[in-house]
C-alpha cells in the first residue's frame, strides 16, 4: 500500500489515465464508454444509410457504380450496426448503466467487473463485423450481403461460401454474449440493490423499462445464439439444419430468428418508453399519469412480444389458421401501446409545459411513434401484408418506430441527462435546431416510402423501375437534411465542451424528481457515500 | 407542382392507360386486377386508412391542444392528478373495440385469398439466382425468363420489369401458381393480383389468381436473393382464350423439352447423385 493511496481520505485508489477506462468497474465510466461507442457506431451506420440514399436518389447506377453486392453489404451493415452497436449500447449500456443504479439508489451495478467485460466485448464484436466487410463473401465479392436477417440458404454455403458470413456470425455471438451478461447484471441490480423503501411499485419507470428489457434479452438472445450456431455448423461442419437438399428446413431458421427478432425490436424501444415517461413528467411539472398502468403495459408488451414472431413470415407459406392466430396476437399489442401513448398525453394534460429540447424530442417521439404504430396495425393484417410484405411500406413502418421512435428517445434522453453526465450545459438553440432539422429530414425520408411500398417497390433493391423515381428523390433529399441535423448535434457537443458552462444539480426544476437530480453534475465517482433516503 | 397534379390525375382517374404497372408519384396500391386484390384494396383503402388516419390525427390534435392549453405561460400551476380509473378503462377498452372492428373483415380477406379454387391453368415458378424458371406441368412446356438489359429495351418497355419470356395465362381463368426455388430464397410477387409467396428450396408453395382483364402485369422478386435481387422481374401477359391457345401451340414447339434432351438431363442427374455418394 503506497503512501499516496493512503492520502486519499476515505476513497479507494482510483486508477487514472487509460487504466481508468480500460479497467473500469464504475457504472458511470462504463456508461460513458457505451455512449461514445454508440456515437461512433452510429456514425458508421449513418454513413452506410447515406451511401444507400445517394445510390437510390436516381434510378440507374449511381455512386456505387453498379456494384450491387456492395449495396447489399451496406443494407446488412446499416441494420446490424444500428441495432446492435448504436441503439442497444446507447439505451441499455449507456443510459441504463449511468442512471439505473443512481435512480434506485444503488452504489454501483451488482457485478462491476462483469459490467466491464460486457462493454469490452462490444468493440471486439464490431471489429469482427467491420472485418467481415473486407473478407470474401459470395464468389468474387467481399462482405456479407444477406440482410440483418441472414436467412439461409443465402447465408449458407450455397449463397455466400466465403468467410465473411462466418465473421459476421461470430460478431453476433459476441454481441449477444455481451448483452446477456449486461442483462444478468441489470436484473440482479434492480431486484437486489434498490435503496430501502423503494419497492418495485415505487421504482422509476426507466428502471422498470430496463428490467423488462433485460428479461427480454435474457430469454430471446440464446435462441438467436442457437440459430446462428446451427448456421455456423451448417456452413463449416457438414450439418444440415437449414439445408433443404439434405433434409433440413430453411424456414426453421426464420422461426428461430424471429423468435429472437421480435422481442429484439421491443428491446430497442422499451428503454425509450422509460426515458420519455421521465422527460414528459419533468417538463410538465406533473407526476406520471397512471404509473402502474405504464409499468405493467411494458410488462405486457414484453410478454406478448414473445408470441407474435411469425407476423414477419406471412408469405412463407404458413397454414391460414396459423396466420390468423398471429394476426390476432399481433393486434393485441396495440392495446398496451395505446395505454402508454394516452398516459403520456394525460401526463402533459393539466401540466405546466416548458418546451426545452428534451421535451421537443419527446413530443416528436409520441406522435411519430403513433404513426409507426398504426402502420404496424396495417401490416399485422395478414391479408393486406400479402401485398405489403417485403416492400418499402415495411421499411417506412419500422423506421417510424425505430429511426423516428428509438432514435428520438435516445436524443431526448441525451439532452435530458447531458448536463448531469458531463457537468456542462448544452446550447438550447442548437438542440432545438437539431430537433427541427431531424424532424423534417426523417419525415421526408420515410413518409414517402409508404407510397413506394403501396405501389409495390420491394425493399433491399439497389435499382428500381423508373416509376419509383419521384418519391425516392424526395426520400434522399430528406436524408441529407437529417444529416445536417446530425452535424448540428456534434456542433452542440463541441459548444458544450469548449464553453464549459457549469451545470446545476437540477437544471429542470421541481418536475425532475428522480434521485439523479439530488446529486452533483457530474455525480461524484462514487455516487452515494451512504444509501439515499427514499420517501415518496 | 405539375408532377403532383399528374399524380392526382393518376390516382383519381383509374382509366389512365398502362395502369398495370406502378406510376410516378403514385400514392396507393396498383390498380387491382383480381378478386383477392380488390378485397385487399377495399379493406386497406376503406377500413385501415380511415381508421389509422383518424387515430393519428386524433393523437396529433390531443398533443397540440395540450401543448397550447397547458404551456407554462398559460398554466403556471400544474395539477397533481395522476390517476383516473374511468379514463384508463376507456382507453383500454376502446382500442380493443377498434381492433375487433378491424379483425373481422381482416380474417375474411385472409381466408378468401388463401382458399385455392380448382385450377384451370397451373404454372410452376422456380426462382434461381437471378432469373425465373416457369413450367406448365400439364402442357409439357418449360422455359426460363430473364430480365431484358437496359440497352436491349424496345420503346415502351419498362426498365427492370421487362423479360424475354413472360408467363402467358388466359383471362378470367383460375391460375394456380406453384412456387419453389433452386438455390436460395426468392419470392414470387404480382402486386396487381394481390399475390406474393416465398420461393423456398425443398418446399412448394401454392397461390392463385384470376386475372379479370387482359394486359401485361409486372412484379419483382420480393425476398433478398443476392447480388442481382433487383433484376429478376416477373412478367405476366394476360390474353384471351384464343390467344392463349395459339400461344400454347407455339410454346409447345418452341419450349417443349425434346424427349432425347430430357433423357440426357435425367442421366446427368443420376450421375451427379452417384458422384455425391
Amino acid at each position: 500500500m503506497s503512501a499516496e493511496a493512503m492520502t486519499h481520505d476515505t476513497h479507494h485508489h482510483n486508477p487514472t489515465g487509460w487504466r481508468r477506462w480500460a479497467y473500469s468497474t464504475n457504472h458511470k465510466d462504463i456508461g460513458t464508454m457505451y455512449l461514445i461507442f454508440a456515437i461512433v457506431a452510429g456514425l458508421i451506420g449513418t454513413l452506410f444509410s447515406i451511401l444507400m440514399r445517394i445510390e437510390l436518389m436516381h434510378p440507374g447506377d449511381g455512386i456505387l457504380g453498379g456494384n450491387y453486392h456492395l449495396y447489399n453489404v451496406l443494407v446488412t451493415g446499416h441494420g446490424l450496426i444500428m441495432i446492435f452497436f448504436m441503439v442497444m449500447p446507447a439505451m441499455i449500456g449507456g443510459f441504463g448503466n449511468w442512471f439505473v443504479p443512481i435512480m434506485i439508489g444503488a452504489p454501483d451495478m451488482a457485478f462491476p467487473r462483469m459490467n466491464n467485460i460486457s462493454f469490452w466485448l462490444l468493440p471486439v464484436s464490431l471489429g469482427l463485423l467491420i472485418l467481415s466487410i473486407f473478407a470474401d463473401g459470395p464468389p468474387g465479392q467481399t462482405g456479407v450481403g444477406g440482410g440483418w436477417t441472414i436467412y439461409p440458404p443465402l447465408s449458407s454455403k450455397t449463397g455466400q461460401p466465403g468467410p465473411a458470413m462466418d465473421l459476421a456470425i461470430l460478431s453476433l455471438h459476441i454481441a449477444g454474449a455481451s448483452s446477456i451478461l449486461g442483462a444478468i447484471n441489470f436484473i440482479t441490480t434492480i431486484l437486489n440493490m434498490r435503496t430501502p423503501g423503494m419497492t418495485l411499485h415505487k421504482m422509476p419507470l426507466f428502471a422498470w423499462s430496463i428490467l423488462v428489457t433485460a428479461f427480454l434479452l435474457l430469454l430471446s438472445l440464446p435462441v438467436l445464439a442457437g440459430a446462428i450456431t446451427m448456421l455456423l455448423t451448417d456452413r463449416n461442419f457438414g450439418t444440415a439444419f437449414f439445408e433443404a437438399q439434405t433434409g433440413g428446413d430453411p424456414v426453421l431458421f426464420q422461426h428461430l430468428f424471429w423468435f429472437f427478432g421480435h422481442p429484439e425490436v421491443y428491446i430497442l424501444i422499451l428503454p425509450g418508453f422509460g426515458m420519455i415517461s421521465h422527460i414528459v413528467s419533468t417538463f410538465s411539472r406533473k407526476p406520471i399519469f397512471g404509473y402502474l398502468g405504464m409499468a405493467y403495459a411494458m410488462v405486457a408488451i414484453g410478454v406478448v412480444g414473445f408470441v407474435v414472431w411469425a407476423h414477419h413470415m406471412y408469405t412463407v407459406g404458413m397454414d391460414t389458421d396459423t396466420k390468423a392466430y398471429f394476426l390476432a396476437a399481433t393486434m393485441i399489442i396495440a392495446v398496451p401501446t395505446g395505454i402508454k401513448i394516452f398516459s403520456w398525453i394525460a401526463t402533459m394534460w393539466g401540466g405546466s409545459i416548458s418546451f426545452k429540447t428534451p421535451m421537443l424530442w419527446s413530443i416528436g417521439f409520441i406522435f411519430l411513434f403513433t404513426v409507426g404504430g398504426v402502420t404496424g396495425i396495417v401490416l399485422a393484417n395478414a391479408g393486406v401484408d400479402t401485398a405489403l410484405h417485403d416492400t418499402y411500406y415495411v421499411v417506412a413502418h419500422f423506421h417510424y418506430v425505430l429511426s423516428l421512435g428509438a432514435v428520438f428517445a435516445i436524443f431526448a434522453g441525451f439532452y435530458y441527462w447531458f448536463s448531469k453526465m458531463s457537468g456542462y450545459e448544452y446550447s438550447e438553440f442548437l438542440g432545438k435546431l437539431h430537433f427541427w432539422l431531424t424532424f423534417i429530414g426523417v419525415n421526408l425520408i420515410f413518409f414517402p416510402q409508404h407510397f413506394l411500398g403501396l405501389a409495390g417497390m420491394p425493399r433491399r433493391y439497389a435499382d428500381y423501375p423508373d416509376a419509383f423515381a419521384g418519391w425516392n428523390y424526395i426520400s434522399s433529399i430528406g436524408s441529407y437534411i437529417a444529416v445536417a441535423g446530425l452535424a448540428i448535434f456534434f456542433v452542440n457537443l463541441l459548444y458544450a465542451f469548449i464553453k464549459k458552462a457549469k451545470a446545476e444539480k437540477n437544471p429542470w426544476g421541481e418536475g425532475a424528481t428522480t434521485l439523479e437530480w439530488t446529486v452533483d453534475s457530474p455525480p461524484p465517482f462514487h455516487t452515494f457515500e451512504e444509501l439515499p433516503k427514499f420517501n415518496k | 407542382m405539375k408532377k403532383f397534379l399528374y399524380a392526382f390525375t393518376v390516382i383519381f382517374a383509374p382509366s389512365v392507360a398502362y395502369a398495370n404497372q406502378p406510376q410516378e408519384w403514385q400514392l396507393g396500391f396498383q390498380k387491382a386486377a383480381s378478386e383477392s386484390m380488390h378485397d385487399i384494396v377495399w379493406f386497406h383503402d376503406y377500413m385501415l386508412v380511415p381508421i389509422t388516419v383518424a387515430i393519428s390525427v386524433f393523437v396529433l390534435f390531443l398533443i397540440l391542444y395540450t401543448c397550447v392549453r397547458f404551456r407554462q405561460s398559460k398554466n403556471p400551476n400544474p395539477s397533481t392528478t395522476s390517476h383516473n380509473t374511468f379514463i384508463e378503462v376507456v382507453w383500454t377498452l376502446v382500442p380493443c373495440l377498434i381492433l375487433i372492428v378491424i379483425a373481422v373483415p381482416s380474417f375474411k380477406v385472409l381466408y378468401s385469398q388463401d382458399k385455392i379454387p380448382p385450377a384451370d391453368v397451373t404454372v410452376k415458378a422456380i426462382g434461381y439466382q437471378w432469373y425465373w424458371g416457369y413450367e406448365y406441368p400439364d402442357e409439357n412446356v418449360a422455359f426460363d425468363s430473364y430480365m431484358i438489359n437496359d440497352e436491349d429495351l424496345q420503346p415502351g418497355q419498362p426498365r427492370l420489369l421487362t423479360v424475354d419470356n413472360e408467363i402467358v395465362v388466359p383471362v378470367n381463368k383460375n391460375v394456380k401458381v406453384m412456387i419453389t426455388a433452386g438455390d436460395v430464397l426468392h419470392a414470387f410477387a404480382l402486386p396487381a393480383f394481390g399475390v406474393k409467396r416465398d420461393a423456398i428450396p425443398g418446399r412448394i408453395n401454392e397461390t392463385w389468381f384470376k386475372a379479370e382483364r387482359t394486359g401485361t402485369f409486372y412484379g419483382q422478386c420480393s425476398e433478398l436473393c443476392g447480388i442481382k435481387h433487383a433484376f429478376m422481374p416477373i412478367t405476366v401477359r394476360v390474353v384471351t382464350d384464343d390467344e392463349y391457345a395459339e400461344w400454347l401451340a407455339d410454346a409447345k414447339v418452341k419450349f417443349a423439352k425434346d424427349p432425347i434432351e430430357q433423357k440426357i438431363e435425367l442421366a446427368k442427374t443420376i450421375k451427379i447423385r452417384e458422384e455425391i455418394k
